[in-house]
């Protein structure tokens, strides 16, 4: 899928963690977020993004889609 | 016997007695509430009403009947007609019943000689002054008049009936007003009992009418003696509907002469969800009637669904199936079996190409209950996928996240009635009186009972200054600053000391609350410190927050501890269609709870839905990633429960949202839509966009009662049913689920829910059902919430509030009464973030859209009925200050361009807006409204961000691009259309 909207919209969901104290809670509820409401071929996209840099993305999203990335896998 | 009075309070569906379609007799004046209960003798009949009853009421109770011209139960007492004389023991002279009061140990006589001569007497004077043309007048039948006539025995009339002494005769009589398309007045039949002047004072209260005149040049005058179309009169029926003669009688029934028959259904058009009865002969609609036991509308209606229903029956109705190998070819009409053989066989070769994944479907919150969750089940169980979503995702889908979030349940949490007990309401991002009109009318007069009112929009609604209202306070914020506003709101309640600790304490959970608190008592979230961004004065500010969380705006309230006023908010989509609409929900959600208005009549968090089953399309299952009743679909209990029931394997995957379906069309990953009821083309963000995204799609089927501007992308074109030839429920705004009955047959042949029957057995998942009942016992099975549903119970009880189940069997009118339904309430920080969508110096204004009365959402209902006299065209409003340095004078064409494409649209200079701000609607699509807004969307939930778009206005002379190529394309697909029909039965 075309990575820009997808780089836009997770941003805008880390903009709304920024708020929570708790970096560590932030970031999970990040990856809750996507893993809940993105459909598998948009988190796929926006994993491969991350790596392959993740370009674009705010670094504490960038740690959440890897946390997906981990959950997904199975870690 | 003794007769409690049933309409006493106006109580929740729970505790309201069965109705039948025949309408509750008219009490001749309103029920009262008092904790006093009096017991009188009335014609030798004990009677116990509440204090304050009248004496004509409590005869109705007791069985006796008064004679009355001038009350209806509807209005207050008025005591004008002296038809309703009664005896009372011990008191001199015949008072009237209509306003006298009820006392204990009263002895009344309703019957007596002198009674019956004085009732005569008055009767003749009347009729003294009435045209005796009875067997050609349009009320014949359904005449008070008449009736009266008849009850008091009048036999001759004494009087001269020509000259100067009536008002009725050639020489005398004014002309009858017949400008308002749908009702006439015919001063010469009015006798003067002030009913219209009334209800459009008391239910309506717009204050357009009043007796004009003295004596027999008594007139009813429409604003400063105006006709009625061009007054300030909105049409919504109330006088009509009261008028006990025919001085005001709705055209349909001049032309076609009284209904046969009434059906009791539920209006198509907004949240509000009005009951109506529809009035038939044979299969013809002769008018719609606000149903008086209606729980939603309580007799009351606007001029969409009193008047505007004669789209049912447009010549633009589709009637046949059609179908065409690509939009660039005519339509070709075909069998029903040929256009559901042909869909199924394109999803599937769709499917077998490119994934199951690659097609989706979308559901519609004008279709009912059961056909929305037909079309999930279809996509879920045939297509074995989720990419199912609907227009909630383009309004309130932040709704349903936000209050998912904080209280466990997407919904409001009041009844309409509960605003009767609201001390202060707060109206942000909605414009009631036009959107909401029969919900505004009742907040209207809440509010000029003494309800203070702190409205939060951009522009000057309305409500915030009309007849006997003014806002203690308008937040007039810059659009996209709505956070700001609501942060800036909590600071003062938390910094203040104005939280309600005991409620907090007992009912909220103690970590996210001090989380929460800790968060807006940052002096960055002060109004100080956002007056800047917000645009809103610190001290409007600062006095709405106190007004909210104490009834007063100093915020001195001595007795806060023992007595917190209550606090109402109803919102609208200025809430929920901005980048941070599910924040705002949030903001909302965690204001209510730190001031305790959550849990009783009076107060609560009240999303104001804008079409009339959004509720119900959410609760059906229709997002991407829940089924029925809000259950994720990464659940294995709930995937077991429905997967066993539908005998298939749920995929546990969240599916496509609209938006991300078109996304998925233009990489080429996603092909084939069914789309019911919904024109994504005219009322999603971005037009072009959407536009490209379908032209890459293989199959798209649409569902729909015109050729809508969606399925002029469409390859298979499946006619729909309207409201009236169909069975099934709606849930409107505050959870009720209403009937929805069929009133005459489907135009096609086929009502909506069988097509989708028919598409999913073709698909090879055959569904089997009878009648939507069964669709609606198969939901019941399935959703806890709704357990207690079926069309029996519906029958008994009128309508039911989910939750329906074994703990509330007769509904839930006010939710979270003893506990949240996610146990405790969860704060939520609500940091502000700012739009990306900014102004520059190339787009220097914000434009923000919304509704108008007369119209509704994309228009194809009410743009095929006289409505389009009140709003022939979308406008765009400016304030004077940005037209004079443009050089618009009001009337220019002018084009408004912004980072997603250019309309031309013609300005309408008002105070209205800001300067700096400009706003239109959508209703009509050559407008190209949306053409304008943007793909910036909500995080949480991808609703647009359609309030906020950066654009720049000029003057020009010609349509814009766009404009151009959609007439030529439009004119294209008309004629694809006129070659389906060898006999060009089809019109355009």
């Amino acid at each position: 899928m075309e990575i820009q909207p997808l780089i836009k919209m997770a941003n805008q969901i880390g903009q709304f963690f920024e708020a929570w104290p708790d970096p560590a809670q932030a970031r999970s509820e990040i990856a809750n977020h996507l893993q809940r409401f993105w459909e598998p071929r948009m988190r796929r996209a926006i994993v491969a993004h991350v790596e392959q840099g993740g370009e674009g993305l705010a670094l504490p999203v960038r740690d959440a889609v890897k946390l997906l990335a981990e959950r997904q896998a199975g870690h | 016997m003794n007769h409690p009075d049933p309409q006493a309070r106006l109580q929740p569906a729970a505790t309201v007695a069965p109705i039948t379609f025949h309408r509750s007799p008219d009490l001749g004046t309103p029920a009262r509430e008092s904790d006093t209960l009096v017991t009188l003798s009335i014609d030798g009949n004990e009677v116990t009403v509440p204090a304050g009853t009248s004496l004509m009421r409590a005869a109705g109770l007791a069985g006796c009947s008064v004679p009355k011209l001038c009350a209806t139960d509807s209005l207050e007492p008025f005591g004008s007609c002296r038809l309703c004389l009664v005896e009372i023991d011990g008191r001199r002279g015949y008072p009237a019943s209509c306003t006298t009061p009820a006392e204990a140990g009263m002895v009344v006589r309703t019957q007596s000689p002198r009674l019956a001569e004085l009732r005569r007497g008055v009767m003749e004077l009347y009729i003294s002054d009435h045209p005796l043309d009875c067997l050609t007048c349009a009320a014949n039948g359904d005449c008070e008049l008449q009736d009266m006539a008849g009850v008091v025995g009048l036999r001759e009339v004494r009087y001269g009936m020509t000259g100067n002494d009536n008002h009725f005769d050639a020489e005398h009589a004014a002309a009858p007003d017949t400008s308002n398309p749908y009702f006439t007045y015919d001063p010469a039949k009015c006798i003067v009992c002030n009913r219209c002047v009334r209800a459009c004072e008391e239910t309506q209260g717009t204050f357009a009418l009043t007796i004009s005149g003295r004596g027999f040049e008594s007139r009813v005058t429409a604003g400063a003696g105006e006709s009625f179309l061009g007054s300030e009169c909105v049409s919504c029926g109330a006088c009509v509907q009261a008028c006990p003669t025919a001085t005001l009688t709705e055209k349909t029934v001049i032309e076609q002469g009284q209904a046969e028959k009434s059906v009791v259904t539920t209006c198509a058009y907004c949240g509000v969800g009005c009951a109506f009865e529809a009035e038939v002969k044979g299969n013809e609609v002769v008018r719609m009637v606000p149903y008086k036991d209606g729980q939603a509308n309580r007799g009351h209606s606007c001029v969409k669904g009193r008047f505007a229903w004669g789209y049912a029956t447009h010549p633009d109705r589709i009637k046949s199936p059609m179908i065409r190998a690509s939009i660039d070819e005519p339509w070709r009409e075909v069998s029903w079996e040929e256009a559901i053989s042909h869909a199924a066989s394109e999803f599937r070769r769709i499917q077998a190409e490119h994934g199951r994944g690659a097609v989706g479907g979308l559901t519609s919150s004008r279709c009912t209950n059961e056909e929305t969750y037909l079309v999930q089940k279809l996509i879920r169980a045939g297509f074995g996928n989720n990419n199912v979503d609907t227009c909630a995702r383009v309004c309130h889908s932040p709704t349903g996240y936000g209050l998912g979030q904080t209280y466990g349940t997407s919904a409001g949490t009041q009844t309409f009635d509960s605003v009767q007990y609201a001390d202060v309401v707060m109206v942000i991002g909605a414009n009631p009186t036009d959107g909401h009109p029969v919900f505004g009318s009742r907040l209207k007069r809440r509010l000029r009972q003494g309800a203070k009112l702190i409205v939060i929009d951009p522009r000057a609604i309305d409500l915030v200054r009309s007849p006997h209202i003014a806002a203690a306070h308008h937040l007039k914020l810059r659009p996209g600053t709505n956070v700001a506003v609501i942060n800036a709101l909590a600071h003062v309640i938390v910094t203040e000391g104005l939280v309600d600790e005991a409620f907090v304490a007992e009912r909220c959970d103690a970590e996210s609350f001090a989380m929460w608190r800790a968060f807006v008592a940052d002096p960055a979230n002060s109004p100080e410190a956002l007056e800047a961004t917000t645009g809103v004065p610190v001290a409007e500010l600062r006095g709405a927050a106190r007004l909210y969380a104490t009834g007063r705006s100093d915020g001195t309230a001595a007795d806060l501890a023992n007595r917190r006023p209550n606090g109402a908010i109803y919102y609208g989509l200025g809430v929920t269609e901005h980048s941070q609409g599910s924040t705002m929900v949030m903001g909302i959600a965690n204001l209510a709870m730190a001031t305790g208005n959550i849990g009783r009549e009076g107060v609560g968090v009240n999303p104001l839905r804008g079409q009339n089953n959004v509720q119900g399309s959410c609760d059906m299952g229709s997002f991407p990633h829940e089924l029925p009743g809000y259950r994720h679909v990464s659940d294995p209990l709930t995937r077991a429960l429905f997967g066993e029931a539908w005998g298939v394997d749920i995929d546990p995957e969240p599916g496509l949202r609209i938006t991300n379906m078109l996304e998925a069309a233009l990489d080429g990953s996603f092909k084939g839509l069914y789309c019911q009821g919904e024109d994504i083309v005219q009322s999603d963000p971005n037009t072009q966009h959407v536009e490209a995204a379908l032209r890459e799609m293989e199959c798209v089927v649409v569902q729909d009662i015109f050729l809508n501007e969606t399925a002029k992308f469409a390859h298979v074109l499946l006619p729909g049913a309207s409201f009236l030839e169909k069975d099934g429920t709606f849930t409107n705004a505050e959870r009720r689920i209403s009937r929805v009955r069929k009133v005459m047959p489907p135009l096609a042949g086929k009502a909506d829910w069988e097509v989708t029957v028919d598409l999913a057995r073709a698909l090879g998942y055959p569904m089997d059902y009878a009648h939507p009942s069964e669709i609606m016992d198969e939901i019941a099975r399935l959703t806890p919430t709704f357990a207690g549903v079926s069309y029996e119970r519906l029958e008994e009880l009128g309508s039911i509030q989910w939750p329906c189940n074994a703990a509330q069997p007769e509904g839930t009118p006010t939710m979270h009464v003893a506990g949240f339904v996610r146990g405790k309430g969860r704060f939520m920080p609500t940091r502000y973030v700012a739009t990306e969508e900014k102004v520059n110096a190339r787009y220097p204004l914000i434009l923000t859209t919304g509704r108008i009365l007369s119209q509704y959402n994309v228009g194809a209902q009410t743009r095929r009925t006289p409505n389009n006299l009140w709003h022939a065209e979308d406008r765009l409003e400016i304030h004077p200050q940005d037209a004079e340095e443009r050089g618009i004078h009001d009337g220019d064409w002018v084009g408004i361009s912004s980072r997603a494409g250019e309309t031309v649209l013609r300005a309408t200079l008002t105070g209205r807006v800001q300067p700096g701000v400009v706003y239109t609607t959508f209703h009509f699509p050559e407008s190209g409204a949306n053409v304008i807004t943007t793909d910036n969307s909500d995080w949480a939930t991808n609703c647009p961000e359609y309030k906020v778009t950066a654009v720049q206005v000029v003057p020009v002379s010609k349509p814009s691009e766009w404009q151009a190529r959609f007439q030529r394309f439009t004119r294209r697909q008309e004629d694809h259309l006129r070659a389906a029909s060898a006999d060009g039965k089809v019109e355009v």
